[in-house]
């Protein structure tokens, strides 16, 4: 499909992993894999989604990544993407009930990928 | 497909027979199991004959058929599905004395589990073996100097050589 | 080869209390750690797919969750030793993030493992004879018994030789390691189960027939999930000598015939259920006589070996009642409070059962932290003989406490913050991590459990309600037992929020029973509300010593559910 009809996306999708070596939550963006969720790639319609998963796929077959998948966001008014769904909004954060863990504990200034 | 037996990559002297496939007059073949009634009336009592049958297998149905089997072939369709290691011990409960050959999509380790179960070889598909190479499957076979099950495998279990030693 | 390892005589101040590994016990661990490393290599450099790997991964207890891998260690039959403890505390403080969380299949699970890490880890439990040898994956999963085995007063026989038996038995087998599904066998010894064998895929009950023997009743096709069942009773009495053999029957009928086309229909629950019991007992007694039993006629003298390591401890000869703790108990109204609610009868004079709750108000329940493990690790050597058991009911058990002690007791653990009075009341509540931690989890359940217990928070309105259990599963595979609590809770996603349905009636032990739905479901923020008006319902109309599912089974659902309808008339918005 891909170079086909350009498709509207329902929402604006950006592409989840986890790192195989760790098990973090990892996100698709320009150059590589981040580990801020305001750094990854977002898929507007469907040839960009593709192209996301396509990465996603490569990266799981080199052994980098498993489990990529594509999540709905909105667009905030920062400019980052936040996921709709609430499973994926715990995702980018940790635990709710221990705020000192996971990535809603790490102090991080906007990353640049790997 | 490639084929394991020892931990080792071996030559594979058994072919298997297409669904379309006349019967062949020489060379040792395995057969599907739907052609197997056709191969034991068309072949010579004294042919080395194999057949391969679905994991779902009732080892009953087959019985009757020992004498004639030189190989057995199992089929593993996932190497997730285990049915494949209960049906080859109800046929070696049952007496078959042939070759007992998983054929399908197992992983090196799976090798001892296969083994213990009555297996006498693995085969494999291609895309397999390029990933599996030689060394995982020997290295499968000597991953444990024991187990504790009775009645599997030719070697005693934990629970046999603790008694041997306090006996 | 000696049965016993030399290097294990080395310890001081603890008796043998539970098995130790000899030299063969040792290798099969430590063999493991080095078949997983090899395996983690292989996967790393793309030998193995992630797909051929998970199989091994899970077997090994990894599992790969919402923001990190999970690592279940297992505690076979919820028994552990204080230094097996105080590893557990170190390696959440080398590996981890300083605390792991106790299960409802007695097992611990760290949540932040790597998986580079993992075989490390696996080599500092195997140091101290621990792994986490099938604690997921579809295979023979970690035998759970009763957490008071050996020291309970209505004891036929502690449970813990024939888990023992079974844990060693199950390990690795080379038939029953790709089954349709999970599979979990629990024992229970005495009068009482407390070990809920009847939602087991095996569940067994020591006990005697008329000619005094001891044997099993064996129990199948138990299991909570998505279709929830009570197991049905397969062999009334199977002799000791027949329970390996009759167990691989079961086992083997299983592997052969449960459904492997869908996975919410492959436990043996279903197929009990579509087939039968008497067919399947049919068919596993017919294999059961269709095998050789050649291979298991030594299985008495293995099974009096392992039964030998939980010989009780040097009790000493003690009174049966403690004038030390009738003073501390006068004297110190918390203290009294703990040793009413947290302490339960022992077979021994003198002595006592102590419930350690790890569900202080307001806490995660079943959390504990590497400080907390490892004054618990004190506790157990100061006041029982340096052994302690994990709960399905996700507390830590003090089993062989003198009453002397206990106020002693008490003291050191109330400075750990780990003295909270609750054990079995309404804020004891059970809950699964939920999808604060689980990848496969539809809604939270942690935050449920704090809001109930602070809105039960007072000590004396608790003793008041009495025993009550609450469950609380964040999703349909009901790790929590949400359908054998009293009152069961399962959160669910609903219009793409978080939705609460709850259910009254389930019943654990051998009177066992699968709760009845209350309604809809309700809002995270309701759930307090409905659960403070369905006790207020109880507390009005109990009679006698009634706990709240005795009100319940006499009342009726309907009843129940009324209180409720009642309460959306009035406007409530429920």
């Amino acid at each position: 499909m891909a170079g086909g009809v350009m498709a509207q996306l329902k929402n604006p999708q950006i592409l989840f992993a986890s790192d195989l070596r760790d098990g973090e939550v990892l996100f698709l963006a320009a150059s590589g894999w981040s580990r801020d969720h305001r750094q990854a790639s977002v898929a507007r319609d469907s040839t960009q989604a593709l192209a996301l998963e396509a990465r996603g796929k490569a990266d799981i077959a080199a052994n980098r990544v498993v489990d990529a998948y594509l999540a709905d966001v909105a667009i905030g008014a920062d400019g980052a993407p936040e996921p709709l769904h609430y499973r994926e909004k715990m995702r980018i954060k940790g635990p709710s009930i221990r705020l000192d863990l996971g990535k809603q504990a790490q102090i991080e200034p906007a990353g640049e990928p790997q | 497909m490639a084929l394991i037996s020892d931990g080792e990559f071996v030559a594979n002297d058994w072919r298997h027979l297409g669904d379309e496939e006349d019967l062949p007059t020489t060379g040792k073949v395995i057969v599907p199991q739907a052609r197997l009634s056709e191969a034991l009336a068309a072949m010579p009592a004294d042919r080395p004959l194999g057949v391969i049958v679905a994991n779902t297998t009732d080892p009953a149905a087959l019985a009757p058929q020992f004498a004639r089997l030189a190989l057995i072939a199992i089929a593993f369709p996932a190497f997730a599905d285990g049915r494949g290691f209960s049906l080859a011990r109800l046929l070696r409960r049952a007496g078959f004395v042939g070759e007992l050959r998983a054929s399908g999509r197992l992983v090196a380790d799976q090798t001892v589990h296969a083994r213990q179960c009555g297996f006498d070889t693995i085969e494999i598909p291609a895309d397999l073996a390029k990933r599996q190479d030689e060394a995982q499957w020997r290295g499968a076979l000597e991953a444990y100097s024991g187990f504790y099950q009775q009645g599997y495998g030719a070697q005693g279990s934990i629970l046999e050589r603790r008694r041997k030693a306090t006996s | 080869m000696t049965a016993h390892d030399p290097h294990q005589a080395a310890r001081t101040n603890a008796p043998t209390t539970t098995y130790l590994y000899d030299a063969y016990d040792t290798a099969f661990v430590r063999e493991r750690v080095a078949e997983f490393r090899a395996q983690v290599g292989r996967r790393l450099e793309g030998a193995m797919t992630e797909d051929e790997f998970r199989p091994f991964r899970l077997m090994n207890g990894l599992y790969l969750q919402l923001h990190a891998y999970m690592l279940r260690v297992a505690i076979p039959y919820g028994t552990l030793t204080a230094r097996q403890m105080r590893r557990l505390a170190d390696i959440a403080d080398q590996w981890d993030k300083g605390y792991g969380h106790f299960t409802t299949r007695q097992n611990l699970q760290y949540n932040w493992p790597k998986l580079v890490d993992v075989p490390d880890i696996l080599e500092a439990l195997a140091e101290v004879e621990m792994h986490a040898i099938q604690t997921s994956g579809n295979c023979i999963r970690n035998v759970t018994a009763d957490h008071f085995a050996g020291v309970a007063v209505d004891e036929v026989e502690d449970p813990r030789p024939t888990a023992e038996f079974l844990r060693q038995w199950s390990s690795l087998h080379a038939e029953f390691s790709f089954l349709p599904r999970k599979f979990k066998i629990a024992v229970t010894g005495a009068a009482h189960d407390r070990a809920a064998i009847k939602a087991h895929d095996i569940g067994l009950r020591i006990h005697r027939n008329d000619q005094g023997e001891t044997g099993y009743q064996v129990i199948v096709g138990g299991g909570l999930g998505r279709s929830p069942f009570i197991g049905k009773t397969v062999r009334d009495f199977l002799p000791r000598e027949d329970l390996l053999a009759y167990l691989e029957a079961i086992l083997r009928v299983y592997n052969r015939f449960g459904r492997r086309d869908n996975k919410y229909k492959a436990r043996i629950k279903i197929l009990v259920h579509e087939t039968g019991i008497e067919e399947i007992r049919a068919q596993v007694e017919a294999e059961f006589a269709a095998m050789d039993r050649a291979p298991f006629q030594h299985d008495g003298q293995e099974f009096a070996r392992i039964a030998g390591f939980f010989a009780p401890p040097p009790y000493e000869a003690l009174p049966a009642q403690s004038p030390a703790l009738e003073v501390a108990k006068r004297a110190n109204a918390a203290f009294k409070a703990f040793a009413e609610v947290n302490v339960a009868p022992h077979k021994t004079p003198g002595y006592a059962i102590v419930t350690v709750s790890l569900k202080p108000i307001g806490g995660v329940p079943g959390d504990a932290t590497s400080a907390q493990m490892r004054r618990l690790a004190d506790a157990s050597e100061k006041f029982g003989f340096g052994e302690l058991r994990v709960s399905h009911e996700q507390n830590i058990i003090l089993p062989h406490v003198k009453k002397d002690d206990l106020f002693a007791l008490w003291r050191l653990l109330d400075a750990a913050g780990l003295a909270t009075a609750n054990a079995g009341l309404i804020s004891d509540i059970i809950s699964c991590p939920g999808l604060d931690y689980c990848s496969l989890a539809t809604a939270r359940s942690i935050p449920i459990a704090q809001a109930i217990a602070r809105r039960f928070a007072d000590p004396e309105r608790q003793r008041l309600i009495g025993k009550l259990g609450i469950k609380i599963s964040g999703c349909i595979n009901a790790c929590g037992h949400h359908h054998i609590g009293a009152i069961g809770i399962l959160g669910l996603e609903k219009k793409g929020q978080e939705s609460y349905q709850i259910t009254l009636g389930g019943d654990p032990s051998l009177s066992a029973s699968i709760g009845e739905l209350l309604g809809p479901g309700v809002t995270a923020d309701q759930v307090p509300d409905v659960i403070e008006h369905l006790v207020d319902f109880y507390l009005s109309e109990r009679q006698g010593e009634e706990c709240f599912i005795d009100t319940w089974r006499r009342l009726g659902h309907a009843r129940f559910k009324d209180v409720l309808r009642r309460e959306g008339e009035d406007g409530a918005d429920i």
